[in-house]
């Protein structure tokens, strides 16, 4: 899965170009990992402790998280908008999916076609206004959407829909036909369904005339409006389609934790799936992956290493978790500044040299 | 009425701490072309070590200027140790760096001093001019103390070698570098100047929110909003913006309860306050997208 | 903090698992999950991490006590193993962590979970797999429901109530009471102010003003200047520490002398009264449970000697005049009591059932006349306070124990 390749020089923008380059020779890659995902739930019988039903659910709320940082790595990776806000549409979407379980009762897996649709839509129009700012104004815009949407969750005439400050209790979805799954292998395989289709689609979309066009107005936007490509529609829709990848995140996690509240959804989200972002690889689609399961690791590992700096190396200074994350984002952007995407195929040309 | 005035003084107030803290963003952006994530802890982390010198018994003002001192001095060797390994990395790397810097200035601020909010002195006089009860003294104090530094720093940057040459190296390094300026100490300089100004704020902050590790994270986003509005390039844009979001939050309260009292239906309220004075910034960003009197880049194809 | 390496080592809890299951076939008592002969395994999560890491404090205090605990020998014989982790307060995260204790770790029970989002969001599943969730640090009133939710039990005294006992006695005390209230705008402070209503009951026309704060405001000067306004005479703060504490000085700066009553959550000398300024604290009316660390009225108390100690030997790192290690202390003490009825019958469902039937049980740093009362119907281990004022630089009591039903 070698995809990325690293900026590097100074003037090349915030994100590498082509993100496809090798793409279509690893094609076999991607789907003996499909394969291989697919495949695991089935190997419980072999090893019931390795593939229990919490490593399972792990893995859903990594792909859960891989989806919305495709969504970022859309917008922001091969378009060059850069969004800080991206926990809002993922908000959105998991509070669409809530109230239609809730008060409509509709069985979920009806719901991601129209958390699709709302959350392109408020996407396309939040993308009207943001068409008019550039780089660190759009990048603040975002920052404030992400800022305003858990509050608007509370608002008083909002309140009956969205339990205000209590959120919504839902149930957890249980496998359809009578198959011999339990909620979280069901819940694993309904993932892993959503995601495969959804990188599939990215992946024609960005090596399509679009993602061509998404690409060229990233790289130099005036050039690629004169080239003929009308950037504001090109913009706007990315947009949308961004939003709506976060918002079907949103509404998948929504159903894996069965809850919804405004904490759930603070801008700390938004910052997160950024780091996803960065972390994973910009303009990447596997670095989209390993986004997600960063984000969803990273936290765990950072408690692990602080208690180990304490007990193991017998450390006298306290190291928070919180600490230990600051100096891993540190660490990281210092030895893989293009994200570990673009650090892992950068290690891999130097060994092949 | 006399609620309107005092909503309208007690906005004011609250908007001198916005500026002084936007004051800082756009320091850090002017001189870098960066916007500072940790500018807030940075600035907390400052003002903890003015409040432990402050303990040891140190008198007010020496422990004022020693805190600005040091984090000038901190701030140079965060941008030579931490970003200037990086300085080729894409924007959104040194977003994260900021991130990171944001949770272990935090962190350890909350492990050595505690979470415990602190009371912080104020080196203004208690008592009230004329309009008791309006404005406080150490608000007043604050609103002096900002438009003080900002004038500082318009001198600086209009009429010294120092700033001009550093305003150069951050609009066009490379011109810069040609006419002699040496851009990577100018950087040093700028983040050094960014976390001073930062100190200063913290310092006139911690006084009316109190001192603990979390005291910036709103006033941040209040910040960063002020500095949308008047333009992330314009020291003077920034701290009439920060003055205005202030004012505007207060007034946006204030019309949801006359709304209220009125016409007896609730619209708005202090619940909303924040999203609609974002709205607003959204909206003037739109209409001008480089903030009220920020500069309109020209770019060359 | 004993945390295992998740994402590190992965064949660990196996091995762990196996020696658990060895300990079951031979022991001398009856055990479920996290529990033998020579350990007692009890899981938590707190946000170590994020915006609200302030309350981590109070893991790392349970932590401390029960390696006092340890050293003392433990639990009728058995040592505690602690498990800790982060959920950064975000219900996603709690689901994902009580998963690993429950489902990895195998713990005994979930202990003193923090934050009313966070556990609404793991109350379910708890009560699925049947493991006890006890003595959350919430004040919620939802966690006392044995009929719904027989494995979640609270602790401290409810929100709900509290807002009651201050109604009753605004009504009983303050003549043609104009009532304003503050309030932080989340299920915290929406549980005060239920409370509250349901207290004024036919009177509750007489709250004439009603405002809320978020938590990213910097500070709360423009509500108290609406609540001045509406010529209120008595004040209910619901507000955290920071936000009390401006919100004392703020009265008192524009020159608003209500009748105020501050919540619990704010009743700290060090860390509300202090930074407010003692002159303008004076006459508030908060309600409490437990001894202020802060308050010198306590200086003698053996309970506080004995938790200086503690503090002094177990928790250096800590700062003496933060409530939540004597919260922290006061919580791990009634674990370990109830633990200790449990005997040898260390099974979850005895866990539950020994939780359920703590009588007059005293428990260190309680105030005077408060114990821990239980029953098979009452989810609500502690539900008095005392009226405390505010005199001087400290906490006068007086008046009786009152609770919900007494009030």
């Amino acid at each position: 899965m070698t995809t990325a390749t690293p900026a590097d020089t100074a003037t090349t923008p915030a994100v590498p170009a082509s993100p496809m380059a090798a793409a279509g020779a690893d094609r076999r890659w991607v789907w003996i990992v499909v394969a291989a995902a697919a495949a695991l739930p089935l190997l419980r019988s072999v090893v019931p402790d390795i593939i229990s039903d919490y490593r399972l659910f792990l893995m859903s709320t990594m792909m859960i998280a891989a989806i919305a940082v495709l969504g970022l790595n859309l917008l922001t990776g091969f378009n060059g908008q850069i969004s800080l806000g991206h926990g809002a549409f993922y908000a959105v979407g998991a509070y669409t999916a809530a109230i239609l379980m809730d008060k409509l009762s509709l069985p979920y897996w009806t719901l991601l076609p129209i958390v699709a649709v709302v959350c392109f839509v408020v996407g396309f129009l939040f993308g009207l206004p943001a068409l008019r700012l550039e780089g660190h104004y759009l990048a603040l815009a975002t920052f404030a959407l992400a800022l305003a949407v858990p509050q608007m969750l509370k608002y008083r005439w909002l309140e009956d829909l969205t339990g205000g400050v209590q959120g919504i209790v839902l149930l957890k979805p249980e496998a359809p036909f009578g198959l011999p799954l339990t909620e979280d292998q069901w819940l694993y395989y309904y993932c892993l369904i959503v995601t495969v289709l959804l990188f599939w689609a990215a992946w024609n979309l960005l090596r399509g005339r679009s993602g061509r066009a998404m690409m060229a107005i990233r790289d130099h936007s005036m050039a690629a409006g004169t080239m003929g490509i009308d950037t504001a529609r090109y913009k706007t829709v990315t947009f949308g389609i961004s939003a709506a990848y976060t918002g079907i995140a949103g509404a998948l996690s929504a159903s894996a934790i069965a809850f919804v509240a405004p904490d759930s959804f603070g801008f700390f989200l938004s910052i997160s799936l950024l780091i996803g972002l960065v972390v994973g690889g910009v303009a990447s689609l596997p670095g989209s992956i390993i986004g997600g399961i960063f984000t969803v690791l990273v936290q765990n590992s950072a408690q692990a290493l602080s208690n180990f700096v304490k007990n193991d190396i017998g450390l006298p200074y306290d190291l928070s978790p919180y600490s230990v994350y600051g100096i891993l984002l540190l660490v990281l952007m210092y030895v893989m500044p293009t994200g570990i995407a673009g650090g892992v195929v950068m290690a891999w040309r130097r060994l092949r040299r | 009425m006399e609620q309107l005035i005092q909503q309208v003084a007690s906005g004011l107030a609250n908007g001198a701490i916005y500026a002084c803290v936007a004051l800082a963003l756009v320091m850090i952006f002017v001189s870098t072309d960066h916007i500072n994530f940790a500018q807030g802890e940075m600035a907390m982390f400052s003002t903890y070590i003015s409040w432990q010198l402050i303990q040891w018994g140190l008198d007010y003002w020496i422990a004022f200027f020693a805190a600005v001192a040091i984090s000038f001095v901190a701030g140079v060797l965060i941008e030579r140790i931490v970003l200037r390994p990086l300085h080729t990395a894409p924007v959104l790397s040194i977003i994260v760096v900021f991130i990171g810097l944001l949770a272990i200035c935090n962190s350890v601020a909350g492990t050595v001093w505690s979470y415990l909010i602190k009371e912080y002195p104020t080196p203004f006089p208690k008592e009230v001019f004329g309009f008791s009860g309006l404005i406080g003294a150490h608000q007043l104090g604050v609103v002096v103390v900002t438009l003080l530094v900002l004038s500082l720093l318009f001198v600086f940057f209009r009429y010294t070698p120092l700033g001009l040459a550093m305003r150069a190296a951050a609009q066009n390094p490379v011109s810069a570098r040609l006419a002699g300026v040496r851009v990577d100490w100018m950087l040093a300089l700028g983040w050094g100047l960014a976390a001073a100004v930062g100190a200063v704020a913290g310092m006139m902050v911690a006084h009316i929110v109190y001192l603990d590790p979390n005291m910036m994270a709103g006033i941040l986003l209040y910040a960063f909003a002020g500095a949308l509005l008047g333009g992330i390039s314009s020291p003077g844009g920034a701290v009439l913006g920060g003055f205005m979001v202030g004012v505007l939050e207060n007034l946006v309260a204030y019309l949801g309860n006359a709304i209220e009292k009125g016409f007896g239906v609730y619209i708005i309220g202090n619940g909303e306050k924040l999203t609609v004075a974002l709205i607003i910034v959204i909206t003037v960003l739109t209409l001008k997208p480089s903030g009220l009197f920020g500069r309109v880049v020209v770019k060359r194809v | 903090m004993s945390v295992t390496r998740r994402g590190f080592v992965v064949g660990a809890s196996s091995a762990t698992m196996l020696a658990g299951a060895a300990a079951h076939a031979q022991g001398k008592g009856k055990y479920d999950d996290g529990a033998s002969d020579t350990e007692i395994k009890i899981g938590n999560t707190m946000p170590y991490s994020g915006p609200a890491s302030a309350y981590g404090v109070i893991g790392k205090a349970i932590d401390a006590y029960f390696k006092m605990v340890n050293d003392k020998g433990g639990i009728n014989g058995r040592k505690v193993k602690f498990i800790s982790l982060d959920d950064a307060y975000s219900p996603p995260k709690i689901v994902e962590a009580a998963r690993q204790l429950v489902e990895q770790e195998k713990v005994l029970c979930l202990f003193n979970t923090l934050g009313t989002p966070t556990n609404t969001a793991i109350h379910k599943y708890m009560n699925l797999k049947k493991v006890p969730h006890l003595f959350l640090a919430t004040g919620a009133s939802k966690w006392g429901k044995p009929k719904e939710f027989p494995w979640t039990m609270g602790w401290q005294p409810d929100y709900h109530t509290e807002g009651v006992i201050f109604a009753k006695h605004i009504l009983a005390n303050v003549k043609d009471a104009k009532i304003a209230v503050l309030m932080q705008n989340d299920d915290y402070g929406k549980d005060y102010y239920e409370g509250f209503r349901e207290g004024l009951g036919k009177d509750v026309s007489k709250i004439v003003k009603h405002v809320t704060y978020e938590v990213t405001d910097p500070t709360v000067d423009s509500q108290i200047i609406q609540l001045k306004d509406s010529g209120a005479n008595a004040f209910f703060n619901i507000a955290t520490p920071k936000f009390a504490a401006q919100a004392i000085r703020k009265a008192a700066d524009i020159g608003w002398k209500p009748a105020h009553y501050l919540n619990n959550v704010s009743a700290s000398v060090a860390a509300v009264m202090k930074p407010a300024g003692y002159d303008n604290g004076q006459d508030i009316i908060t309600a409490a449970y437990l001894k202020d660390p802060t308050d010198k009225q306590w200086d003698g108390a053996d309970d506080m000697k004995a938790w200086r100690e503690w503090m002094a030997k177990y928790n250096p790192g800590a700062n003496m005049g933060d409530g939540f290690n004597v919260y922290g202390y006061a919580v791990a003490a009634t674990l370990e009591k109830t633990l200790e009825q449990c005997g040898n019958e260390l099974t979850r469902a005895n866990l539950m059932k020994q939780a359920a039937n703590l009588k007059k049980l005293v428990v260190p740093l309680l105030l005077p006349g408060i114990t821990v009362n239980t029953s098979p119907t009452d989810f609500y281990p502690i539900q008095s306070m005392r009226l405390q004022r505010f005199k001087g630089e400290t906490w006068e009591l007086f008046g009786d124990v009152m609770s919900n039903e007494s009030a």
